[in-house]
């Protein structure tokens, strides 16, 4: 059995005017069935480029990329969009919950993509919602919810479809401090339960709330290991010149 | 995703915004309305023209020939030999005076009726009169000149109270015998071909010489779908089918042609001929209508790709979203034509019904107008039209739907999700 994300070489380059810019330069990395997995970077380190290649969002310019055993580098849109919602759960910084939509009709929709019939739908997104502690408030619009309320909505719609891994991008982003930890220990616990949990940051006390932490900066790894080592939580220098937002942030 | 699912969803978002979606329908609403109302006031047309043949008789064949100011004359005779030498094509012939300016008297009235005509004993056979009252004429009264007339049905009920058999109608000072009433045709209204007293030709030759003229009429004129003029004789012959008029009016041509050498002494027109004559027009006019009309409805199929467009850059992180949640291209792209034809389908019935109500106000309206009498004329609303008005706008709303549908399909999901 081989890992279930893996890296090979990866470079992502992108063509600014008359430079180059290597969002992620030769990254090797693999990810485990069951980890709890934190990449971290200033940005444009590369790590929201690297979330995109492994939530299916984007094909790398070189290298190979194995989700599951499966080599998803070459894709194109509509087989990713399979990937996407067979086997990846997505929780984003800003909820990103359909306003027109109730809680459970949202929580239902990567099922519905999943061609799953009605009633199976329904109660699968039940007991999504029953697992993040939303199953009364189904009938809700996202916007008479609180924004936790609405992260754990968002939670719930990933962990619908029954993904092997869930990509949390910066997913205490917009909430307060309480509420965040609320969110990551919600994490934890899905991890404790089995689940495969890959948790993009900008911040390190979030991060060490991870098992492993893979640190990225310009494109490439620079620390990859334990997050209880301080090596781990080490800042790296910067760059100013260097450090702006090229590769861009899903989400914000 | 399922078609049921895109559709609720397309009448919810639909919902949330009315005036836009009502804007935005308004092409296509105006668009199917005005080919409903042209095609059911085409089809009115239509059934009345049919009806006002079908009234003179499906297998009538109308003849006028000079009478005056020619050296040859055809006469009664020569239309009956005719007849029996031809029995393939031709079954009866009836001369068919009109007697102008006649004035009619009943026992305590005076008064004009729209039509008094000198024919034979064919003539009811010929233009398919049903006798509800009594007989129609004989050959004995044609023979004898005699002072009988059949009334129409607006006669009898308007002067007679409904029982004029046996009653006498007093025609230009002579007193003539009413023996028969004839069944309705045009509800019994006045100016209609209920409005009728018919003797015989005979009697309607004496009645015009003494009246000084063949008639008052000051030239070629259409009288109850007759053509009659002055110093004409017209002649009505009943073939033996619809199938059979085109040599039904070769035989007569013929005749006529030999004895004038000249086609522009006589006229020989087919009921069935000249309904698909002006069917067929009709149908050329309606086209060229409707093809206006569809102009609309192309506009309005503009409106809705506009309208679309801008809801695909609104909803580029709705987009965005349900791609990163597992949606193919297609789903996408179903889920906006879906909302187009919607859009454009409810369109569609409101300017059906509107389409209805409006041709039905126009149908009345142009009936009170016309007050031809005999017929009446009202919009036809075939249901081929609605199903074709409404099959264009749901058309209309997935054509022009598709571009920005394909647009939305294609969005790159990470530049969709990053959207503000």
């Amino acid at each position: 059995m081989g890992h279930l994300i893996e890296f090979q070489q990866v470079y992502k380059i992108y063509q600014m005017g008359d430079t180059q810019v290597h969002a992620l330069d030769g990254v090797n990395f693999a990810i485990d069935k069951g980890e709890f997995v934190a990449i971290v970077g200033q940005s444009g380190s590369g790590k929201s480029t690297a979330m995109n290649i492994i939530g299916c969002l984007d094909v790398p310019t070189s290298g190979r990329y194995f989700l599951g055993g499966v080599d998803v580098s070459t894709m194109d849109d509509d087989q990713q969009a399979v990937i996407r919602n067979k086997m990846l759960g997505f929780i984003f910084q800003q909820y990103n919950l359909i306003p027109k939509l109730n809680v459970l009709e949202n929580v239902e929709l990567p099922l519905l993509y999943g061609g799953v019939p009605q009633r199976e739908r329904r109660e699968r997104a039940l007991s999504a919602l029953d697992r993040v502690g939303l199953a009364d408030k189904y009938k809700n619009r996202p916007n008479q919810l609180s924004g936790g309320q609405q992260q754990r909505v968002s939670i719930a719609r990933a962990l619908a479809g029954n993904p092997s891994v869930i990509l949390a991008d910066e997913p205490t982003g917009a909430l307060d401090s309480h509420t965040s930890r609320e969110v990551l220990s919600f994490l934890k616990k899905l991890n404790r339960e089995g689940d495969t949990v890959v948790l993009i940051t900008h911040d390190n006390s979030i991060a060490v709330r991870a098992r492993r932490i893979i640190r990225l900066q310009d494109g490439q790894i620079i620390y990859d290991g334990d997050a209880s080592d301080p090596q781990a939580v080490v800042q790296p220098r910067m760059d100013d010149d260097e450090d702006d937002d090229l590769c861009g942030e899903v989400g914000d | 995703m399922g078609v049921k699912q895109s559709f609720f969803l397309a009448l919810k978002s639909l919902a949330t915004s009315k005036v836009r979606a009502l804007l935005t329908m308004l092409g296509i609403i105006i668009g199917v309305a005005a080919v409903i109302i042209i095609i059911s006031l085409g089809d009115g047309m239509q059934k009345l023209m049919s009806d006002s043949f079908e009234e003179l008789g499906a297998n009538l064949i109308q003849v006028s020939v000079q009478s005056s100011g020619s050296s040859r004359e055809v006469s009664m005779d020569d239309m009956y030999d005719l007849v029996e030498k031809n029995p393939k094509y031709l079954s009866a012939v009836s001369p068919y005076i009109t007697v102008s300016s006649a004035s009619a008297r009943t026992p305590g009235d005076t008064f004009t009726p729209y039509s008094v005509v000198g024919v034979s004993e064919a003539y009811d056979e010929i233009r398919a009169l049903t006798v509800e009252q009594g007989r129609f004429l004989q050959y004995v009264d044609v023979l004898r000149s005699q002072k009988v007339c059949v009334v129409g049905s607006y006669i009898s009920k308007e002067y007679y109270n409904g029982s004029a058999l046996g009653k006498t109608l007093g025609l230009s000072g002579y007193n003539y015998t009413i023996v028969g009433v004839l069944s309705e045709s045009a509800e019994s209204r006045k100016g209609s071909a209920d409005d009728l007293v018919i003797i015989p030709y005979t009697n309607a030759q004496q009645l015009n010489s003494a009246l000084g003229s063949s008639g008052s009429p000051s030239s070629t004129m259409m009288s109850g779908g007759i053509l009659t003029g002055v110093g004409m004789d017209t002649y009505m012959f009943s073939g033996t089918s619809k199938d059979t008029a085109s040599t039904s009016r070769g035989v007569i041509e013929n005749f006529l042609d030999k004895v004038y050498g000249d086609d522009q002494k006589y006229m020989v027109i087919t009921s069935a001929e000249m309904l698909d004559m002006m069917n067929t027009m009709m149908d050329t006019m309606m086209v060229v209508l409707v093809a206006i009309a569809g102009i609309s409805l192309l506009v309005g199929g503009i409106g809705i790709m506009n309208i679309m467009l801008v809801s695909v850059s609104e909803r580029t992180r709705e987009i965005g979203i349900r791609k990163s949640l597992g949606a193919k291209r297609r789903d996408i792209r179903g889920q906006f034509i879906i909302e187009a034809g919607t859009t454009s389908a409810i369109g569609g019935v409101i300017g059906i019904v509107l389409g209805i109500a409006l041709a039905k106000v126009a149908g009345t309206l142009i009936d009170g107008l016309m007050n031809s009498g005999s017929t009446q004329f009202t919009a036809v609303v075939s249901i081929q039209s609605v199903a074709l008005a409404f099959g264009v706008s749901v058309g209309v709303g997935i054509l022009f739907g598709y571009l920005p549908a394909n647009k939305a399909a294609k969005l790159n999901p990470i530049d969709a999700l990053r959207y503000e």
